[in-house]
């Protein structure tokens, strides 16, 4: 298996597709981490997750088209201004969408499914009706073009390493957000026990539509990000749903580490073994061994111990 | 009327079966050109699908988003058969390996697997087309459900498996025929499954079968293990305190829904002559709870005309307004969902179902109808 490689190609092998690695793993990180508040904290199966992330793409790929026409002065920043306004329009639908359909379907999380299922395909639709079935890419700024090169044999690309950075300050941000603040207290609260929080003067319908909405949000800024690195299509968001619901379960829903743990570990697997297998086979491996995992330890890697 | 019968079928369950056969059997035959028979055989093998899920979800309470695999499997099994037959040394002698599959052969795969070799034989065929869908669901059930999982976290699972399998079933193109699939498909044991004659027998074969089914489905729910499903379902852990072992009761109607998906399948590579992967994975496991949603969760007919009605309804619209077709189904998974939790069972059960027996009764002769599946309002996880 490792025949024909020196050492010293080895180790620039491991330290490229770890790198690669890195980069799955924000990506999984930041699709995860808006259901990791959507489904672990509500209990929804929100399955138009990834047309939201899809949604956020596209507003992106809208600004860097408005700013390269009329403000190519700004055009550097653009991805800034393009992250705030993507995490408003996923959010806003977010919450027009609790409001329309989830708040009536708490009681039952299998229809949940089903109902945004139905939501996903519209979105589809809508998007490909709006912007075509083929793929869109957007320009980057060039400040985040080109490669960092660290060794005569090792380049870290620069787009990779700002959705790292960008990756690492929104989980930094929501764990604040749900752990610290007010509302994530709110939140957990109404989570736990909705009647008790009612009766303690929560108003749990704006929590839940706000909880749904900054859920959704945050997966409109991983679109974003999403679009440094790749291109996207009316159906992309769907490759990406299976993997995101297995990191949240994974993790242990409720546990925003958990989350970052599995991401973490699976983004790994299937990279390095992505080199030395085909990509199907890395895939089907690693899908498979967190599904044997998932059979052995049902309530993920990283479970709160509480009693319900 | 043997005591059996008055035990099992209520006489309006009895009218349902002689409607939907008389559908399946008179109008439908009757009614539709050979080619519209063969696209509604496809439908009715859905409606294998849905009515194992009427089972499982309807009455048990456990809902899979893979039961593409089961249909996949069964499919394939079929398919594998079929392919064999149909590569032929004769057949294939063009090819750099006379003997294999062509797909084998253009993917330099020069002998054939040992898991393709059990299926030269048909009596084989038939016994996988049930024993391996059945088997892995008698695995997943027996990991999750011993385990206690399920509801919310059971889907999941099991739509990963449906990943799993569409991506290894691609990936390994030399063995599985790849994207394309298997196809190709032409005669079975020496007859031809092309022709005109063979399409209108594998319907009536298929609509026998799902009959034998629906049949089997109704002695389920009227058995005691059916009682005991609907009370899982409403109280899973009242059940478990009343000594009975939940996990079998469940990991037995898993693999029954499943074995059904399987003849489903299996009767799908028949009548429409190929099995692909796009009929295996997430979208297409999905699409069948629709059916079953659609056609009410709580009802062994309502799988059936769901069954028949989505499709009949995705083949018009497509066909005429492709762009439009995406709009209306996402608006048929969110309607239902929202408005018809109970689906066309439902709707004829509250406003049908009345008038009908205020009809029949000032005539005579009707009981009422007693253990009518009772429908909660929110189904449990």
């Amino acid at each position: 298996m490792f025949d024909g490689y020196s050492s010293s190609e080895l180790v620039a092998i491991f330290a490229m597709q770890g790198f690669a690695g890195l980069i799955l793993f924000s990506v999984l990180v930041l699709m995860a981490l808006g259901l990791a508040i959507i489904f672990g904290q509500m209990g929804v199966i929100n399955m138009a997750h990834g047309e939201f992330m899809i949604l956020g793409a596209y507003v992106t790929y809208l600004c860097s088209n408005i700013f390269e026409t009329y403000i190519p002065g700004l055009f550097c920043i653009y991805f800034f201004i393009a992250m705030i306004l993507a995490f408003i329009a996923a959010g806003a639908l977010g919450m027009f969408v609790e409001w329309a359909m989830i708040r009536h379907l708490y009681r039952r999380p299998l229809d949940t499914l089903l109902a945004t299922w139905g939501l996903s395909l519209i979105l589809q639709q809508t998007y490909r009706s709006i912007f075509g079935a083929r793929e869109v890419g957007v320009q980057i700024p060039d400040w985040m073009m080109g490669a960092l090169p660290l060794t005569d044999m090792i380049d870290l690309p620069i787009n990779g390493i700002f959705v790292m950075v960008l990756t690492f300050a929104i989980f930094v941000a929501v764990a604040l957000l749900l752990l610290k603040s007010g509302w994530g207290k709110q939140v957990r609260a109404v989570m736990f026990n909705r009647t008790m929080a009612g009766a303690v003067g929560i108003n749990t319908e704006r929590v839940d539509r706000m909880t749904f909405g900054i859920g959704c949000g945050i997966a409109g800024v991983a679109g974003a990000a999403f679009t440094m690195i790749g291109s996207t299509g009316p159906s992309s968001g769907q490759l990406y749903i299976v993997d995101t619901f297995l990191v949240v379960v994974f993790g242990g829903a409720a546990s925003l580490f958990g989350t970052l743990a599995s991401a973490f570990s699976i983004s790994q697997a299937q990279s390095i073994m992505e080199f030395f297998l085909s990509g199907s086979m890395a895939k089907v491996l690693t899908l498979l061994t967190v599904v044997g995992i998932l059979m052995l330890r049902p309530q993920g890697l990283f479970s709160l111990k509480i009693r319900s | 009327m043997t005591s059996f019968a008055n035990r099992t079928f209520t006489s309006a369950e009895i009218i349902g079966f002689l409607v939907l056969a008389a559908l399946i059997f008179v109008v439908l035959p009757l009614g539709l050109d050979t080619f519209r028979l063969n696209l509604f055989g496809k439908y009715l093998t859905y409606a294998f699908v849905a009515l194992g899920l009427v089972l499982c979800w309807g009455a048990g309470g456990i809902l899979s988003l893979g039961q593409g695999v089961f249909f996949g499997l069964g499919g394939y099994c079929m398919a594998m058969f079929l392919k064999l037959e149909a590569s032929s040394p004769e057949n294939t002698a063009i090819q750099s390996t006379p003997g294999i599959p062509d797909f084998m052969d253009w993917n330099q795969v020069t002998a054939l697997p040992w898991w393709w070799e059990p299926f030269h034989s048909f009596a084989f065929t038939i016994f996988a087309v049930i024993a391996v869908p059945t088997a892995l669901a008698f695995i997943i059930g027996i990991a999750m459900f011993r385990r206690r999982v399920g509801g919310v976290y059971f889907a999941i699972i099991t739509q990963a498996i449906a990943a799993i399998l569409t991506i290894l079933i691609i990936g390994q193109q030399g063995y599985t025929g790849g994207v394309n699939g298997i196809t190709d498909l032409r005669t079975l044991h020496g007859w031809d499954i092309r022709t005109d004659d063979a399409k209108v027998i594998l319907y009536f074969v298929n609509a026998v079968l799902l009959f034998g089914c629906l049949v089997a489905a109704q002695f389920v729910r009227r058995s005691k293990l059916g009682r005991l499903l609907i009370a899982i379902r409403d109280q899973e852990d009242r059940v478990r305190f009343s000594g009975y072992d939940v996990a079998n009761f469940k990991v037995f109607v898993f693999c029954l829904g499943s074995a059904f998906a399987a003849i489903g399948g299996a009767m799908f590579t028949l009548q429409v002559g190929f099995m692909s992967p796009t009929l295996v994975g997430i979208v297409p496991s999905i699409e069948m709870v629709i059916f079953c949603a659609v056609g009410g969760r709580y009802s062994i007919f309502g799988a059936v005309y769901g069954a028949l009605l989505v499709n009949w309804a995705k083949t018009t619209f497509s066909e005429s307004f492709p762009e439009l077709w995406l709009f209306a189904m996402g608006a048929l998974f969110i309607g239902v969902v929202l408005a018809f939790p109970q689906g066309l069972a439902g709707l004829y059960a509250e406003h049908v179902e009345p008038h009908l027996k205020r009809l029949l009764r000032r005539s005579g002769d009707v009981r009422p109808a007693p253990g009518a599946t009772p429908a909660p309002d929110a189904a449990a996880e």
